[in-house]
């Protein structure tokens, strides 16, 4: 086990690292970043003073080892182009918004997924599976931004019910977390859905039932129990996808929080602020899908001795 | 071969329990052929859209016409019969320009899939076919793309180098191919075992061989329903990078960017968001049907449940 978890561990710090040199490197892919980070009317002797105080006449190697050190050594991205003030305190401080969405999302997301897609499960094939089932497709084909962007119609236009964008109060938001949660739902649906389906096909189900078990109790005793093991790690494998509909629920909504700041940051141009979000989202998803494998392993040792 | 075969083998204890009646599993594929179907008109009908725009489209749709801006649609009140779906805020035919979006829609969605197969496929066959240390790397470099959020890899990439149709492609492609990468490798693992392939080797015909003439074409039906799926999702990518200004230029009609400019107008005129939302989602909706159906006539095993 020790073995396995320092394996994993080297992996992830490698896959950081790669991380870190792409969104480092982006930058030069366009030849030039100090053009990049210059306003356009700069002339060339303002380029090559601003050239020598960043250290962008080093070779790049130099400079992605200085940013680099910076990084882990200092915690330091550098200042942000366009507030001056570092650009991980301009980070961290989105956060908390972020965590709360994305939590309150999850939350109601599972919330409706397991009690759905278990029944699916068990009553495989009824009209209530069939209409959950229709309803994940449906699900997955909708975009994000558009279920967004009608839910405001409907519940902040037409029916004045909810604020629409902002976070001043607990009712802001609602919208946004549901439009998340909603997006989420299908695939977890299917997830808890094939789970039970796989563990209602195991012998010790049989042998719940053989031994005159009431129904009831060998689908909370003995089925639910371990259909719920692959959706708690699949849920930190699901970082990802959550990080991605946060940007673009926060966009949407004008959520204050990581996903408005990042592409705000890009479209202006403030790469400090980019890189920085960029690692830490890299950091959140390699460690969330460290832990759950590591989750699952200490569970299921079928994992850990392949 | 039965697609439900895998429903109804009686040794399967789940299946004693609830198990389907025979009129039950024949209306259910029916009703998953039907889907399939509906998916391939969606997209038949998206393809006449985008070769004959022209012909179909009711207006040019980069005229613009300030008097009759802000037309509400035509089953509306005030709704002009010469613009079914109104018009938008320089009074541009919303119809027509929905119409002529569905060839961004399409050609990025289509591209942007050929060059993920074609990364992510060889990649893949590299991987799995010659596994250890070329396995370790490309794994590796799999794992580096899945931990790099892609809408945040997608918009700096195209912030960078520019927005416009190619680099939308371009930045679409060289995001997406992980997941051919590792359905490839891991079937081509299985292949490598099989006796066919075991013969291939012992007549010692060249990798080359082996790999393009009995491995990639039993590939072929898993690639093909995946890359439906991934047309749909590259779509919906591509309206996204559009709708945050980082698609598809004005004034060429795209539906993301019609969703974003309709998003100024949600507050009164809602269906500027409305109808071009409902594009998308309609042809993501018809290709995944489309994905779904295929999955099921190509191989029964690969069925989600």
């Amino acid at each position: 086990m020790k073995a396995y978890i320092i394996r994993r561990l080297v992996q992830a710090v490698a896959v950081c690292l790669a991380i870190s040199m792409i969104s480092f490197f982006l930058l030069f892919l366009n030849s030039d970043p100090a053009l990049l980070l210059l306003p356009p009317e700069a002339g060339l002797e303002d380029i090559e003073i601003f050239k020598k105080s960043m250290g962008l006449d080093r070779p790049v190697i130099v400079q992605y080892l200085v940013f680099l050190k910076k990084i882990i050594l200092h915690g330091d991205f550098g200042n942000s182009f366009v507030s001056k003030t570092p650009a991980l305190a301009l980070m961290l401080e989105r956060v908390p918004a972020t965590l709360s969405l994305s939590l309150m999302a999850v939350v109601l997301a599972n919330a409706l997924a397991i009690p759905m897609g278990i029944i699916s499960a068990v009553k495989r094939y009824t009209i209530f599976d069939n209409l959950v089932t229709f309803l994940a497709i449906v699900g997955q084909a909708m975009p994000l931004y558009w279920l967004g962007i009608m839910l405001i119609i409907i519940f902040g236009v037409f029916l004045g019910w909810l604020p629409i964008s902002g976070s001043d109060t607990i009712w802001h938001m609602i919208l946004p977390a549901v439009t998340l949660g909603a997006w989420l739902l299908p695939v977890n649906m299917r997830l808890v859905r094939s789970g039970m389906l796989d563990v209602l096909n195991q012998d010790y189900i049989r042998t719940a039932r053989a031994k005159g078990l009431l129904e009831r109790k060998v689908m909370v005793k003995h089925a639910f129990k371990n259909a719920v093991i692959p959706l708690v790690t699949v849920t930190g494998m699901q970082l990802s996808l959550l990080l991605g509909g946060a940007v673009v629920t926060e966009t949407v909504f004008a959520w204050p929080g990581l996903g408005r700041l990042a592409v705000e940051s890009i479209r202006m141009g403030d790469y400090p602020v980019v890189q920085a979000i960029v690692v830490f989202f890299a950091l959140c998803v390699v460690f969330g899908n460290l832990l759950a494998d590591i989750l699952t392993a200490l569970i299921d040792p079928r994992i850990r001795l392949e | 071969m039965n697609p439900m075969i895998s429903d109804t083998m009686p040794m399967q204890p789940a299946e004693q329990h609830g198990r389907p009646s025979t009129l039950f599993r024949i209306c259910r594929k029916m009703w998953h052929l039907k889907m399939g179907v509906m998916g391939g008109i969606i997209l038949a009908v998206m393809l006449v859209f985008a070769v004959a725009a022209p012909l179909i489209a009711p207006h040019d749709p980069y005229e613009q016409n300030i008097i009759q801006r802000l037309l509400p649609p035509s089953f509306m009140e005030n709704g002009s019969d010469r613009h079914l779906l109104g018009t938008d805020g320089v009074g541009r035919d919303t119809l027509s320009r929905i119409i002529y979006g569905t060839r961004v829609s399409l050609i990025v969605g289509l591209s942007a899939v050929c060059i993920q197969v074609g990364i992510g496929v060889i990649l893949g066959l590299m991987a799995g076919y010659f596994g250890g240390r070329t396995d370790s790397v490309i794994s590796f470099m799999v794992n580096v793309m899945m931990g790099f959020p892609f809408i945040l890899f997608a918009i700096s990439l195209v912030a960078v180098i520019g927005p416009s149709l190619q680099n939308i492609i371009f930045a679409l492609g060289v995001t997406g191919w992980p997941v051919f990468t590792r359905v490839t490798r891991v079937e081509t693992i299985k292949l490598k075992e099989s006796e066919f392939v075991l013969c291939a080797i012992t007549l010692a015909f060249s990798t080359k061989r082996i790999l393009l003439v009995h491995i990639l074409p039993n590939l072929l039906p898993a690639i093909l329903v995946l890359g439906t799926v991934e047309v749909a999702r590259a779509i919906i990518r591509e309206s996204l990078l559009s709708f945050l200004g980082l698609g598809i230029q004005p004034p060429t009609p795209s539906w993301g960017m019609m969703l974003a400019e309709g998003r100024d107008y949600m507050l009164g005129e809602w269906w500027l968001a409305a109808f071009p939302g409902f594009a998308i989602f309609l042809s993501a909706l018809g290709i995944n049907l489309l994905g779904d159906a295929l999955r099921d006539l190509v191989d029964p095993h690969m069925r989600k449940d």
